[in-house]
């Protein structure tokens, strides 16, 4: 008789939380989900305490306010008062528009830990262009230099794509002038809007090349002072898949502006159902839920991945590109070079060298179809 | 870094004890790191105040049959700052 060997489940570590999805940008790369909600459905202040209050509860450490735009919502600084004194780690992602001196300075006083700023470019041109915004490069300018101005960490996050990827140098010279003490230069993920966009954002590998030498060049040259950067390339260009957040259901939890709970931000479109906070614990949610189980160990797996010796390292991949590129969430991630669907990859590389739709910026109300292959 | 010089930490960091993990972590954005039992006794006894020497006087006095801790605790704080940890006001 074998006993099957399960993994003990541990806690979240991470406790994302979706404020809302009202955004005042409209970049295409946007990961939000394409059919945007509903903003009568968004969990009120007591809902998100307790939220708060029974993550902390499990073990969580970390806890992020993004959107959306979470600025948006007027009861944040008592969200991260609340989340501070159960002792988390707090962490603003933002947009940076909406921002003021006294904002900052009330999220402060409230016990905001860290904030992060997203740019779209590395100057007003291309920046507001990809952020659908005029003036928007301005204003993150001015509150990046108010967030480090009051004492704050500072990661500023720069999303790469085609449109902005010869900035590459520029964009490294405007994070070392704002003193940012981390850097991300991450290729879009492609899910949500991203993927509608994908032909006009994901970069040609050559580009690719001559961005990563760039950054490496920049470091060489840092002598341990200035920005942490932390360059993430897209995996279509690699033959295994990237680790899905050290596996479904294993160190992140998202809450999303209605009250789903969700193992990772875009699970929203795998053909599962998602449970909701408001109708069950979060306990219950993280150790018993269907969704939650359904893709932890390996039981799910299929072949070429059930038998692989790499399956510890990857987990099969990613389940929502999976999903998405397949129409199947249990087959092997499309970048791992052992699957059948490979080729999908290579098409979209090619595609994307000559785009034939055009972009679509974010916007509520417009609606996308998911676009199933 | 002598034995009159004072290390706080870094304001990139958070120390704190969490239950959960039993132990000392350092929190920074979107991290955090486990201290073993002995380097998260003396991070908790940084606060921009206290010489290395008072550090190791106290460390001493709370676990006396240690023996001589200078040295472990030079090297700690060496490891610390070079991770960015610590910093010293001059
Ligand atoms: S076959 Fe599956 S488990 Fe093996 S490397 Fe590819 S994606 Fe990972
Ligand atoms: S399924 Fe994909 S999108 Fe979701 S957590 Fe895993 S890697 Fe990320």
């Amino acid at each position: 008789m074998s006993l099957k060997q399960t993994k003990p489940v541990g806690p979240p570590f991470w406790l994302l939380a979706e404020l809302t999805y009202d955004c005042p940008l409209h970049c295409p790369y946007c990961s939000n989900p394409t059919d945007l909600g509903d903003k009568a459905d968004e969990l009120s202040t007591t809902h998100w305490k307790e939220v708060l209050t029974q993550a902390r509860a499990m073990g969580a450490v970390q806890l992020g306010f993004s959107g959306g735009e979470p600025l948006l919502r007027k009861d944040l600084e008592q969200l991260v008062e609340h989340g501070r004194e159960l002792g988390f780690y707090t962490n603003l992602i933002t947009s940076g528009i909406g921002l003021t001196a006294k904002r900052i300075a009330k999220l402060k006083k409230a016990g905001l830990d860290h904030i992060q700023i997203s740019f779209q470019g590395a100057d007003p041109e291309v920046n507001d262009a990809i952020a659908g915004r005029g003036k928007a490069y301005q204003q993150k300018f001015e509150m990046a230099r108010q967030v480090k101005a009051q004492g704050y960490p500072m990661v500023l996050n720069f999303v790469i794509s085609k449109q902005n990827i010869t900035q590459i140098p520029q964009i490294l010279a405007l994070s070392t002038e704002l003193d940012a003490d981390y850097v991300e230069l991450a290729t879009a993920q492609y899910y949500g809007w991203a993927y509608h966009n994908r032909d006009h954002l994901l970069p040609t590998k050559e580009q690719l090349i001559t961005a990563e030498a760039q950054v490496n060049h920049y470091r060489d040259q840092q002598d341990g002072k200035g920005p942490q950067f932390i360059f993430v390339t897209p995996d279509y260009y690699e033959d295994r898949p990237k680790a899905c957040m050290n596996g479904w259901g294993s160190t992140f939890l998202t809450v999303t502006p209605d009250g789903s709970a969700l193992p990772c931000h875009s699970a929203k479109l795998l053909p599962l159902t998602f449970p909701n906070i408001k109708d069950k614990a979060l306990e219950d949610i993280w150790h018993k839920d269907f969704s939650f189980n359904r893709f932890r160990g390996d039981s799910w797996m299929k072949e070429p991945c059930s038998s692989c010796s790499e399956k510890e390292q990857d987990f099969g991949g990613c389940r929502c590109q999976a999903f998405m590129m397949t129409g199947d969430m249990d087959a092997t991630d499309p970048v791992c070079s052992k699957s059948k669907d490979k080729h999908m990859i290579n098409d979209a590389i090619q595609s994307a060298s000559s785009p034939s739709n055009p972009l679509v910026y974010r916007e509520a109300g417009r609606d996308i179809a998911l676009f199933k292959l | 870094m002598s034995l009159q010089s004072i290390p706080s930490i870094n304001r990139l960091f958070r120390l704190q004890f969490e239950t959960a993990q039993d132990c000392y972590v350092l929190l920074f954005p979107e991290g955090m790191v486990k201290l073993n039992p002995s380097a998260g006794e003396i991070m908790a006894r940084i606060d921009g105040e206290k010489t290395v020497s008072v550090i190791i006087k106290e460390l001493q006095a709370q676990f006396p049959d240690a023996g001589d801790l200078t040295l472990d605790v030079q090297e700690f704080l060496t490891t610390a700052q070079q991770k960015k940890w610590l910093i010293y006001e001059s």
